[in-house]
């Protein structure tokens, strides 16, 4: 049981800075998800934590103490790795046992713990196999088995599915999410898949380029973007982003269309702007949600559709940019149709152009 | 259905084909090492016979019989010249292994100044023909008073050995993802445990087959050995062969009859570790 703390963490490769001054606060039990593109310093972070990493700068905690200087055997962590790391030349049960092995806890205690991970995992047929003769899917079993055969105070997970096919990653997501309803622990968990982030974590810590950009649950990521960055990251298909400029409190885009400033955003007079909207708040009349308070039209031309069965994705063209819209009861739609769409203004989002920053008044 | 059968008999004939060419293949391998066993057991008028005598009218252990005598009747001290290799081929090979496994994982796991020159400097090494340091180790080793012992050719083995088992080795420990080492030190190790307990039992294989590389190495070599031994106290079993040379004549048989004892052990080593080789190349820890 602890929680981890990340105090003006700074990462070097010698001239390089690859993670900058980063803080971060972990509750105990939590679940956090480190995301980010590929490159942007989520395993350098994790690896930090873990210890297998130094760190050039700043402190971390776990639970009270400061580890800076702790190996990795001394925080009491467990982590998984993108490739599994199972030891090739020991059983499963060995896999599962090798931590206690080495705290030289007694047999029975080792045999006792290593039955009850194989239960949780329903590892037990697999137990005197060696990894080499695993599928891709029970190999991953067997890594998160060892992890939590020792009861650790963190679990380190990094990018742990990205090896498996589509299916298996959605049934390992679900075990996962059950594994910590079990387990009560704190978990750090990194991926690249938004989808994941968002399906996991109960805080999302969105990172590019070795900074922060946010940190904040699920919806609120989601619904309260901090920057273009953010919002095209998060959500899918990602949030349309039309360049315009703000005259008499409303956004005119570049071929003239006017949009008003949405609900709690504010901009100065002649500001360029992003305007940003989901496809889900974008939706042609007479296949929308019913009408609320803000809202706005637009006409656009259909250039390409996706039918998804219960509703349809539209690609359409506005001011030069492409915009996906949803259809709800869908019917078909020729290409090049010109559609009235209705957009859901309270959700849309206004970015400052230069800096993407969010324009919140 | 024509041209089926035309498909059957060319497959027939690639395949007599393929067994014509492993047969000559296996022959060239093994007809000289045949004809060794074979002259040992045989007496000389038959070695020497023209035409060659290919199925021997009689078989007996008279030149082993000899070569075990005493000193005049054509004997050598083969005990002695055993012990001697065993005492250089054994001790050369775990040193070359020990230098060679940390240099390998070194060379495999570190970063560090000057490494890929190091690296090509000791591929360099290998490049020299071993006799043309015969003269130059000659002389060192004649001046510090190392010549004809075990320590001056245990001395040069390793040297010899050295550069390939770092190589070798360092190719194996490439092949073990680093995760593997980080997941035992999470796993509660210290680096040298997790060394020990991990890296080392997975590179086994690779470390044995550097380790019979090395062995059969020193074990067969013969133009160093023949300049820096000079008595009984240090010569191998190659070089105890010429033994059986005298001014004029030549013992084949009982050459032959040393070089079967030189084989044995070999052999016997190299079955003992392939089944090692074997059974450690598989490897599945990693996705795959
Ligand atoms: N040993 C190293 N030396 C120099 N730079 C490194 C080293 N390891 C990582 N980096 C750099 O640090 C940055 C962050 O790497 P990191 O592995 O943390 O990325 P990541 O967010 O995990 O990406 P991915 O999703 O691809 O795994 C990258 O730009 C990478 O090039
Ligand atoms: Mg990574």
């Amino acid at each position: 049981m602890a929680q981890v703390h990340l105090r003006d963490v700074v990462k070097n490769y010698g001239p390089l800075e690859v993670v900058h001054s980063i803080n971060l606060d972990i509750a105990d039990n939590e679940f956090v998800v480190l995301v980010g593109p590929s490159g942007c310093g989520k395993s350098t972070t994790l690896r930090m934590i873990a210890g297998l990493e130094e760190i050039s700068g700043g402190e971390i905690f776990i639970g009270d103490n400061v580890v800076n200087d702790l190996p990795p055997r001394e925080r009491n962590i467990s982590m998984v790795f993108q490739n599994y790391a199972l030891y090739p030349h020991m059983t499963v049960r060995e896999n599962l046992g090798f931590s206690l092995k080495i705290a030289k806890r007694p047999q029975a205690e080792i045999d006792k713990a290593v039955d009850e991970a194989a239960e949780i995992l329903s590892l037990t047929p697999l137990l005197d196999r060696k990894p080499g003769a695993l599928s891709g899917g029970q190999r991953q079993r067997v890594a998160m088995g060892r992890a939590i055969v020792r009861h650790p105070d963190v679990f380190l997970f990094d990018e742990p599915l990205s090896n498996l096919d589509a299916k298996l990653r959605t049934q390992m997501r679900v075990e996962i999410k059950k594994l910590h309803q079990k387990v009560r622990s704190t978990i750090v968990y990194v991926t690249h898949d938004q989808v994941e982030a968002m399906t996991l974590a109960d805080r999302i810590v969105i990172m590019r380029d070795g900074h922060i950009e946010q940190i904040g649950t699920p919806l609120d990521v989601f619904e309260n973007p901090v920057n273009t960055f953010v919002a095209t990251f998060i959500g899918s298909p990602p949030m349309n982003l039309l360049n315009g400029v703000v005259r008499d409190g409303a956004v005119v885009l570049e071929d003239g269309t006017t949009v008003p400033v949405p609900p709690g955003y504010q901009a100065r007079e002649g500001q360029a702007v992003q305007l940003g909207m989901r496809a889900d708040n974008v939706m042609p009349v007479g296949h929308s949600l019913p009408p609320t308070e803000h809202m706005a039209q637009i006409e656009m031309d259909v250039n390409l559709t996706e039918p998804l069965g219960t509703e349809t994705l539209l690609f359409a063209e506005l001011a030069g940019a492409e915009v996906q819209a949803k259809m709800l009861n869908p019917r078909p739609v020729e290409a090049g149709e010109r559609m009235t769409f209705q957009v859901m203004l309270d959700k849309c989002h206004l970015f400052d152009a230069e800096s993407g920053a969010a324009l919140r008044g | 259905m024509a041209s089926n059968a035309a498909h059957r008999t060319r497959r027939r004939a690639l395949k007599w084909l393929h067994f014509f060419g492993l047969f000559l293949a296996m022959m060239v391998l093994c007809v000289p090492g045949l004809w060794v066993v074979l002259n040992s057991f045989r007496p000389t008028v038959e070695i020497m016979a023209k035409p060659p005598v290919w199925i021997p009218n009689e078989l007996n252990l008279d030149h082993y019989r000899a070569m075990f005598g005493g000193v005049g009747e054509g004997g050598v001290p083969v005990l002695t010249y055993f012990r001697n290799s065993l005492i250089i081929s054994v001790t050369s090979t775990v040193i070359a292994l020990l230098v060679g496994m940390s240099g390998g994982y070194a060379f495999a796991r570190f970063r560090f100044k000057g490494k890929a020159w190091i690296f090509v400097g000791l591929m360099c090494t290998r490049a020299v023909p071993g006799v043309a340091l015969s003269l130059p180790l000659f002389i060192i080793f004649a001046r510090v008073g190392i010549i004809d012992t075990h320590f001056g050719m245990i001395l040069t083995y390793v040297a010899m050995n050295v550069p390939f088992t770092i190589w070798l080795i360092d190719g194996f420990f490439r092949q073990i993802p680093p995760s593997l080492a980080e997941a035992a030190q999470i796993d509660g190790c210290t680096r040298w445990q997790a060394f020990w307990q991990v890296e080392f039992p997975v590179a086994k294989a690779g470390i044995a087959s550097a380790g019979i590389f090395a062995f059969l190495t020193s074990w067969n070599e013969y133009a160093l050995a023949s300049q820096l031994t000079r008595s009984v106290t240090s010569k191998t079993m190659p070089v105890g062969l010429l033994d059986f040379q005298a001014e004029f004549t030549l013992n084949w048989g009982g050459m032959c009859a040393l070089a079967v004892l030189m084989i044995i052990p070999a052999l016997i080593l190299t079955f003992l570790v392939q089944k090692h080789l074997i059974a450690g190349l598989t490897f599945g820890g990693v996705k795959g």
